[in-house]
């Protein structure tokens, strides 16, 4: 396995989070991974984004001009990195707050309300897991499970915070499993 | 141990410690705050203190002492932080202590830009302070590279009782990878350094010191120190050869975070038919002149590059010599070169 995945959206967001959850996932099978934050005059309310590595191999450049998979959050996101990803490739759009379209036919586009699947399961603040699980749903890059158990692991201060996070996950999954 | 995830600048700080290195003295600076924030809180779990002096001046001198009293003591920075550490790091060299800096480089001159550069690499090894001294300088390319030199770089410290470099970049700083500690040293089982200034009762004063006014001692000690960095050229070089093998077309010669950017390029270069292997010095000073030299006789052409307008390319001109032509591709400002872009800059040479 190779694959290159940029998670990007508004700081606050979370998705230095998601990534790490998929970094750890990605670690856990056995692979190789990097994480990668751009880590540049970045500010809350600003774009965010970070690049996750995975691979069998020793990993050489942890830096992405082509992933294979992006998770846009937000439509700055959307418009910065639709045209990098590889043909074949999977986006998922988080359609709450992207009111277009993606414009390429050679990649595989899910769409999900993230905030609002997020607001059902019990918090806004859980969009990011929604669309870290509709990536897994779509790619089956990482076992849901096996995602659910390290974030269980890494919010073991917070388990207050562990049921609403697995909750939006896996409807995420559901969502993009058929994807 | 099993492997953890973790940031370049955590698990240097971690790296630390599981050194038996108990005191930090710095100051704040992007791309390396993680280094003194993970110390501030780690170091007093485990009977260590955290300084954040009121400058690096400060901070390199507060290393000068606790060095001088026997402890292992590290500091991070950044670019114009570690320039401004620069007189610490003379008198320490003069009154040979062991210290370990920690730079994370970011783009310059002045105060630059925060992204990841290399453009330290004639301050760490031709000096960078006033006097006539060297510096051990490490660098890591990867996450667990940059753990296994830091604890190394202790070892070397204390053995030629001289500062050492671990030189990376924000890349490397910023960067999450699994990594593990192989070894953990206690501070109590560390060997005794009897020209510490301890107290003196019951034994002879130490004196620790830089200033020599006679210039006959100041010749016999700058000739000393001189012998000791021959004996670091004779026994500390280190590299990485990859995918070196007879009659390469490109031979690449990286350091740091630019090697590993060159692995990758090696690999989509195998795709297009084209042979090239990457000469990847992991000392800096003393620099693996011979072992260049022979990995660069078995190349059609040498690609140098690195994330500065050209600085180690230097010492590879002057260990191929005249008669070799050197090829050199950087990037700057903060700027990172891509795998494509050197695979393209190899492509260019070969036609």
């Amino acid at each position: 396995m190779y694959k290159e995945i940029i998670l990007a959206g508004f700081g606050g967001q979370g998705v230095l989070l998601i990534g790490k959850l998929l970094a750890y996932s990605g670690m856990k099978m056995g692979n190789d991974v990097t994480w990668m934050p751009a880590y540049g005059p970045e500010m809350r309310g600003g774009t965010c984004n970070c690049t996750v590595v995975i691979s069998e191999k020793p990993i050489g450049s942890p830096m992405s001009k082509h992933p294979h998979g992006l998770i846009a959050l937000n439509l700055p996101s959307l418009d910065k990195f639709e045209d990098t990803v590889r043909k074949d490739g999977v986006i998922v759009v988080n359609t709450s707050l992207i009111n277009r379209k993606v414009k390429r036919n050679d990649v595989k586009v899910v769409e999900v309300p993230a905030n609002e699947i997020a607001i059902e399961c019990g918090s806004a603040k859980a969009a990011n897991m929604v669309a870290l699980g509709a990536f897994l749903g779509a790619t089956q890059i990482a076992d849901l499970e096996l995602v659910k158990n390290i974030l269980s692991e890494s919010f073991a201060s917070k388990p207050k915070l562990i049921e609403v996070n697995h909750k939006a996950l896996t409807r995420g999954y559901e969502l993009a499993k058929g994807v | 141990m099993a492997k953890k995830l973790m940031k370049g600048c955590e698990a240097i700080g971690e790296a630390a410690i599981q050194a038996g290195c108990r005191l930090f003295f710095g100051y704040p600076i992007t791309p390396q705050n993680e280094i003194p924030e993970y110390m501030s809180a780690r170091l007093p779990q485990v009977g260590g203190m955290f300084v954040q002096a009121e400058s690096e001046v400060s901070a390199s001198n507060m290393l000068y002492g606790a060095a001088g009293a026997g402890c292992r003591c590290f500091t991070s920075s950044s670019s114009p932080g570690i320039s401004l550490m620069q007189e610490g790091i003379s008198y320490i060299a003069g009154a040979e202590l062991p210290v370990v800096f920690v730079n994370i480089m970011r783009g310059g001159p002045g105060l630059g830009g925060i992204l990841p550069s290399q453009s330290d690499y004639f301050q760490a090894t031709k000096g960078g302070g006033h006097g006539d001294y060297r510096c051990l300088v490490l660098a890591p390319s990867t996450v667990q590279e940059a753990v296994d030199l830091v604890q190394l770089a202790f070892e070397l410290a204390d053995k030629y009782r001289n500062p050492v470099y671990v030189l990376g970049d924000g890349l490397i700083g910023q960067m999450m990878e699994p990594v593990e500690f192989k070894t953990t040293v206690k501070p109590e089982d560390l060997p005794e350094k009897p020209w510490a200034t301890t107290g003196a009762k019951g034994r002879k004063q130490n004196i620790i010191n830089s200033l020599y006014l006679d210039p006959e001692d100041l010749e016999k000690h700058n000739w000393k120190l001189k012998k000791k960095y021959e004996e670091m050229e004779k026994n500390e070089k280190r590299w990485e050869e990859f995918n070196i093998t007879e009659n390469m077309d490109v031979l690449f010669v990286a350091y740091g975070t630019v090697a590993r950017i060159a692995k990758t390029a090696i690999e989509d270069l195998k795709s297009k038919g084209i042979n090239a292997g990457l000469f990847r010095p992991i000392t800096l000073y003393p620099f693996p002149g011979e072992q260049l030299e022979k990995a660069a006789s078995k190349c059609k052409k040498i690609l140098v590059s690195e994330l500065s307008t050209g600085q180690m390319v230097e010492d590879v001109k002057y260990h191929l010599g005249k008669n070799r032509e050197v090829a050199f591709y950087g990037r700057v400002g903060g700027m990172v070169m891509t795998p494509e872009e050197l695979v393209d800059e190899a492509v260019k040479l070969l036609k």
